[in-house]
């Protein structure tokens, strides 16, 4: 075999990178290099510096180390079975590419992820010596999202977390009985206990030591995850008490939904459908539902007979069509978590309405101003100058049902 | 009329310098004309001069933050309508509060118009490698911002690329950032920048990293409006990626399944020796015990809490359940209660390493509450299923005592959770007739909220935990 060219490795390792979600620059310790003595900075909220044409983000150099890998998961590109290209980046190589893009300004760090190699204690400390050397060989600080393999060393977690700024560990699909068949070679309870162990590291950095002295910190911007929606049979509902599960268990930042989408030369095990894009966008709706609006999973999924969210529409729409008799909220007097509850409404404007009412009455015209989104909240809250009349009306939901799809012709 | 010509580099300080001279002479909105840099302007008009110390005033906090964005913004009112709204802090000081306000709603868009353009402009600018003849390296970049927001957009790059020194032109101004200190200049033509080959890598990730599966072309113009592109290296390829995405999807789809490579077989092997070489290396206590599913507890927590210490142990404690804490370590009492706990035996001069503690049921059962793990007593089946394992460890260790520690415990014991504070302190017998003392868990004593009443519970805890010293033959 011909040896590859650091871009035709660039373009197989990136690739292969392509089906992980998660892109986040955010939640990092905020850093810069104004001192001179190193490159990069942190601002704490991200950035995205370009959107491919799947509308995602690109912040991150997103790559894997290698795509060489000993385990055989029906879902994913790098399989031992599969026959797609393989390659791997020496550490030089990945250090290098991660400094040029970020001196141009292309991204905001790296995102390493591997295939497993020999071991998974071998695997985790090339990860580890490419994180150490942008660390401390370049002065490099900008953002490090590290792939942690679930049964590397503790040492080597340690290690890990104190180079990175977020951690992740996929959980890969919904449910235990899922992970068996589809990834047969991954144990779930060895991937709890490895994001039980970040939570705990993460928690033993934030306390003092006897002296008073802050021990170093440990993964600033966290933990997050990433499950895999439509490649088993698991209902929404399955997926979000999963989810509930992981966030109130582990401390993450965020769960990443996944849609499964069709990969180069995939397993005869999984159904090659377009990905459920829809579905996908209405999980992390209910996610936000659940972390920023006070609703729990049987609230969300609670009117629907076969546990799916309604793909027609948002899934607090959905709830408040369901939950009338609660409605419609007077703006004027209604505390937060019901303001919260109003479909159209959002955390934000919540927070507008708030600090208005304090000083004078609203209108319905102060709403438009506020950032609500009318076309949902009108039926739902009634304003000085507004009652809505057409709560009952048994066509209320048909109105904010998209309209029917013409056929397209074949 | 009054005509104000603020400079293109501090033009916030000087427009705030102006609007408080006006404030103190009491100028009205009207009878001013706002304008940035050179030339234009009301030939009537009387061109003030730059005020030396005018007096401050105070407003809130959020105008600041509102007009130090506003400023910036290309509407040629917008001078104006801060001071117009400045104007009325006087009359009504809680103004900016009033989001409903089209006066404040007005700016707090071009504000946040602004703050977008610049937020756009940390991400899009594409510097080039200009070469260097010293150890810091030379970058330029050409970037067209909608708004003339480069005075406010500059300083993240100056924080960025701390170690490099760079160039950033706009058609408004020049930003220079030499040896660590950054510098603005008149705007200069175009500049031809030269080619850079970091560019041809990136037109590679930015083609990889596409999934032609999930096409979402308008989310990605929604982000990456097309004015950005033609300063962009990576935008090119948007076009044809479009194009060829369908077929490239399509293809994936339709593609026959492949036979796996000869090697996959032997590296399976290889893995599944490997992992039953793990499993060996296991306590088959522990083993057998990590993978029960007896109950429906297993599915929620992270893992199985064997209990702790010498299979010759004298004593044995049994507690209710694992806590959050212990289910993430995967040791008995290690949880503020464990922590108690430890202390008490301390304090009955109990060497916790030569007892075994356990607890009655091995799983943690709790309801998920946002980032929270709200503890649940577990129920009657839970415990009597859980009843195998801690029987499998007393046959195990054969104590010469036991020691409830609660309810759950007691129930699991002697099969009656009934009256737990008049039994505590007792020695009772254990289904099986092995001597067994009775005392509360630790967890009750956390719970009492008055510090008096808590003090005493410690102390009879400690009393029962001598009380169980005492009863071990020496």
């Amino acid at each position: 075999m011909a040896r590859l060219t650091l871009d035709q490795k660039l373009a197989i390792l990136s690739d292969a990178a392509k089906y992980d979600a998660s892109c986040a620059s955010s939640g990092g310790q905020k850093r810069d290099s104004r001192d001179g003595k190193g490159i990069g900075s942190v601002t704490g909220s991200g950035i995205c510096h370009a959107y491919a044409p799947d509308g995602r983000c690109i912040s991150l150099l997103k790559i894997l180390m290698t795509n060489f890998c000993i385990y055989d998961c029906a879902y994913c590109v790098n399989r031992v079975s599969s026959n797609v290209q393989r390659a791997r980046f020496t550490p030089e190589e990945v250090v290098t590419l991660t400094l040029e893009f970020y001196r141009r300004n292309y991204i905001e760090g790296l995102f390493l992820s591997s295939g497993i190699i020999r071991t998974p204690d071998d695997t985790m400390a090339d990860m580890v010596r490419i994180a150490r050397m942008l660390r401390e060989d370049h002065g490099f600080r900008g953002y490090i999202h590290l792939k942690t393999i679930p049964d590397a060393s503790p040492d080597l977690l340690d290690e890990a977390g104190r180079y990175a700024d977020r951690l992740s560990i996929n959980v890969e699909l919904p449910t235990d009985a899922s992970v068996k068949s589809y990834a047969p070679e991954k144990s779930p309870a060895r991937i709890r206990r490895a994001m039980a162990d970040v939570r705990l590291r993460k928690e033993a950095a934030g306390d003092k030591t006897h002296t008073g002295r802050r021990a170093p910190k440990f993964a600033p911007a966290g933990q997050s995850t990433q499950m895999i929606v439509g490649a088993d049979g698991a209902s929404d509902t399955t997926i979000l008490q999963s989810s509930t599960r992981l966030y109130a268990s582990y401390g993450l930042k965020r769960v990443y939904y996944s849609a499964f989408s069709p990969i180069p030369d995939s397993s005869a095990a999984l159904p090659l459908i377009s990905p459920p894009l829809v579905r996908e966008h209405r999980l992390y709706q209910a996610d936000w539902l659940m972390r920023f609006y006070g609703f729990d999973v049987g609230e969300i999924t609670g009117a629907r007979p076969d546990g799916n969210l309604d793909l027609t529409m948002d899934p607090k729409l959905a709830w408040a069509l369901a939950n009338r008799h609660l409605f419609p909220v007077d703006i004027n007097r209604a505390d937060r978590e019901t303001l919260l509850r109003v479909p159209g409404i959002g955390t934000r404007t919540v927070g507008r309405i708030l600090k208005t009412r304090r000083h004078r009455t609203l209108r319905y015209e102060d709403l438009m101003r506020m950032g609500a989104n009318l076309k949902n909240a009108h039926p739902f809250l009634t304003a000085l100058d507004w009652r809505p009349r057409n709560l009952d009306a048994a066509d209320l939901k048909a109105r904010f049902a998209p309209p029917p799809e013409q056929l397209s012709l074949f | 009329m009054l005509r104000v010509s603020l400079p293109k580099v501090g033009t916030y300080e000087a427009w705030r310098n102006h609007a408080r001279a006006f404030l103190a002479s009491e100028t009205p909105p009207e009878d001013i004309l706002w304008h940035r840099g050179a030339g234009g302007g009301d030939l009537f008009a009387a061109t003030v001069p730059t005020p030396r110390a005018a007096p401050q005033t105070t407003v809130p906090r959020d105008f600041v933050a509102l007009a130090r964005l506003a400023v910036h913004h290309s509407d040629p009112e917008r001078f104006a309508r801060l001071y117009a709204l400045l104007w009325a802090l006087g009359t009504r000081p809680r103004l900016t509060d009033d989001r409903g306000d089209p006066r404040v709603a007005h700016l707090n868009r071009l504000a946040k118009e602004v703050g977008r353009d610049r937020h756009k402009m940390h991400a899009f600018v594409r510097f080039r490698d200009m070469g260097s003849q010293t150890d810091r390296r030379r970058f330029a970049a050409w970037f067209e911002p909608s708004h003339p927001i480069l005075e406010i957009g500059a300083p993240f790059f100056a924080k960025r690329f701390g170690d490099m020194d760079w160039s950033i032109f706009t058609p408004d101004m020049t930003a220079h950032f030499v040896a660590g200190t950054l510098t603005f200049t008149d705007p200069a033509p175009r500049p031809d920048l030269p080619d850079d080959a970091a560019e041809d890598l990136w037109r590679t990730y930015f083609r990889s990293i596409f999934n032609p599966a999930r096409l979402k072309p308008k989310a990605m113009q929604a982000e990456m409006p097309k004015k950005y592109w033609r300063n962009m290296p990576e935008a090119g390829l948007i076009p044809e990626l479009i194009a060829t995405a369908e077929s490239r999807a399509r293809e994936m789809a339709e593609a026959t399944p492949t036979l796996a490579p000869a090697r996959a077989e032997k590296v399976a092997a290889r893995v599944a020796q490997s992992q039953e070489a793990l499993t060996a290396s296991q306590d088959r206590f522990h083993a057998a015990l990590d993978a029960c599913t007896r109950c429906p507890l297993h599915a929620n927590a992270t893992q199985a809490v064997p209990g702790e210490g010498p299979t010759d142990a004298p004593l044995m404690f049994v507690g209710e359940q694992p806590g959050d804490r212990e289910d993430l370590t995967g040791r008995p009492f290690t949880g503020p209660a464990g922590q108690l706990f430890d202390r008490a035996l301390a304090s009955a001069g109990i060497d916790r390493t030569t007892a075994y503690v356990t607890n009655a049921v091995k799983h943690f059962k709790f309801t998920p509450r946002g980032k929270r793990r709200l503890h649940q007593a577990p129920n009657r089946e839970e415990i009597a299923h859980c009843r195998w394992w801690l029987d499998l460890e007393r046959e195990r260790v054969r104590p010469d005592l036991t020691v409830a520690l609660g309810a759950t415990a007691l129930e699991s014991l002697t099969g009656d959770r009934r009256a737990l504070l008049e039994r505590r302190g007792r020695i009772e017998e254990t289904t099986d007739g092995a001597p067994l003392l009775v005392t509360i868990h630790p967890s009750y004593i956390l719970r009492l909220p008055d510090p008096v009443h808590k003090a005493e519970e410690e102390a009879r805890f400690i009393e029962d935990l001598r009380a169980a010293r005492a009863h071990l033959p020496t």
